[in-house]
């Protein structure tokens, strides 16, 4: 296997909704020349062992993430804040699974 | 159970062992590329292929050697008709066994290959025999998808640098004429007509070409000429090249008999 190749090729991040109903949940990355290759390569390489039934692609550097130099300003502010939880509420028992 | 052994040759298991060794030699020609594919993804795309392939040659070499069975010969499972045939008693397309070459000349096989196996198991749905016909609506999902990612590649190398483009070329100059064995009616197509097992191999032929035609429109290739030359090995008589493959895939069964995982 070259590197070559796939290092020309961009990378793109795979989700896979593994039934209806479901949320598509991402499960990795790969490298492809271009979307219809994508969906391909996510359906060879991610969905093997019946993992789904739906597959979408986004290339990588379309996606916009938060610095991980702001991790503490961004997060670290709820973590005082366990009234934020519904956990303070009686629920009826009908509701056990909420 | 190292020792060879031998078919009865009904029209019916010879019409199975077909497309059964069809599909089993070329899994065996696509797993060579287990770790020398040029991408990783392409890597897990062919030995997926293969495995389809494979399961598709168990369930027919499993029914061959039931058939066997009731013709009168020895019942024989599908490890046996596997490993323990000598190279004459393989039925599968000379295209099949050929060496796997370049990546420009895999993914054209496999275009080949694919399109015959999803026009063929479309028909065999409706197989009279009910495990044939059982096995093919299963496969042909398989084959469509393995003709589409084929497709696909096929397109994007004779469309992309020089160099994937002459590949490609010499790809179609030295396959072409393999591919005219897919076509050719025997008596053991006739029988299976009339019985209703399968299509006569000719059956297929314009819609093999359509298919193959209207990616090669987008490709920029053309269909080249048919030559005189006809590849026999569904007859059983094959290439110097099947010697090699059956070296290799029969090796542990002939060393260690029955061995198992």
């Amino acid at each position: 296997m070259s590197a070559g190749n796939a290092a020309e090729w961009p990378l793109w991040e795979v989700f896979v909704r593994s039934k209806a109903g479901l949320d598509h949940k991402h499960c990795g990355s790969l490298h492809a020349a271009d979307a219809k290759m994508a969906v391909q390569m996510g359906r060879d390489v991610y969905t093997r062992r019946q993992e789904g039934v739906s597959v979408w692609v986004v290339r990588s550097d379309q996606i916009v993430a938060s610095d991980p130099a702001d991790k503490a300003a961004y997060f670290d502010p709820a973590e005082d804040k366990v009234y934020r939880h519904p956990t303070f509420y009686e629920l009826p028992k009908s509701l056990d699974h909420m | 159970m190292q020792g060879s052994i031998a078919l009865q040759r009904t029209a019916e298991v010879q019409y199975v062992l077909r497309i059964g060794d069809t599909a089993l030699i070329l899994a065996q020609r696509l797993a060579e590329w287990c770790g020398h594919a040029p991408a990783l993804e392409e890597d897990i795309a062919l030995a997926n292929m293969a495995l389809d392939l494979v399961g598709q040659a168990r369930a027919l070499l499993t029914r061959a050697g039931q058939l066997e069975g009731l013709c009168g010969g020895q019942v024989l499972d599908e490890d046996q008709l596997a490993f323990l045939r000598d190279e004459r008693d393989y039925l599968n397309a000379t295209l099949t066994e050929l060496p796997r070459g370049d990546f420009a000349f895999t993914t054209l096989r496999n275009l080949f290959a694919a399109t015959w196996f999803k026009l063929l198991w479309e028909r065999l749905r409706e197989s009279s025999d009910a495990d044939v016909a059982a096995t093919a609506g299963k496969a042909v999902k398989e084959a469509r998808y393995h003709q589409q990612h084929a497709a696909d590649w096929v397109v994007r190398l004779a469309d992309g640098t020089p160099e994937s483009r002459a590949r490609t070329e010499a790809a179609l100059d030295a396959l072409w004429r393999y591919t005219a064995e897919l076509f050719e009616d025997d008596a053991v197509d006739a029988a299976a007509e009339q019985s209703g097992l399968g299509p006569r191999r000719s059956a297929l032929r314009e819609a093999w070409r359509a298919d193959v035609t209207a990616v090669f429109a987008e490709a920029g290739l053309a269909l080249p000429k048919d030559a005189a030359f006809r590849s026999t090995g569904m007859r059983g008589v094959h290439s110097e090249h099947m010697g090699f493959v059956l070296a290799e895939m029969q090796h542990l069964q002939r060393s260690f008999p029955g061995g198992v995982w």
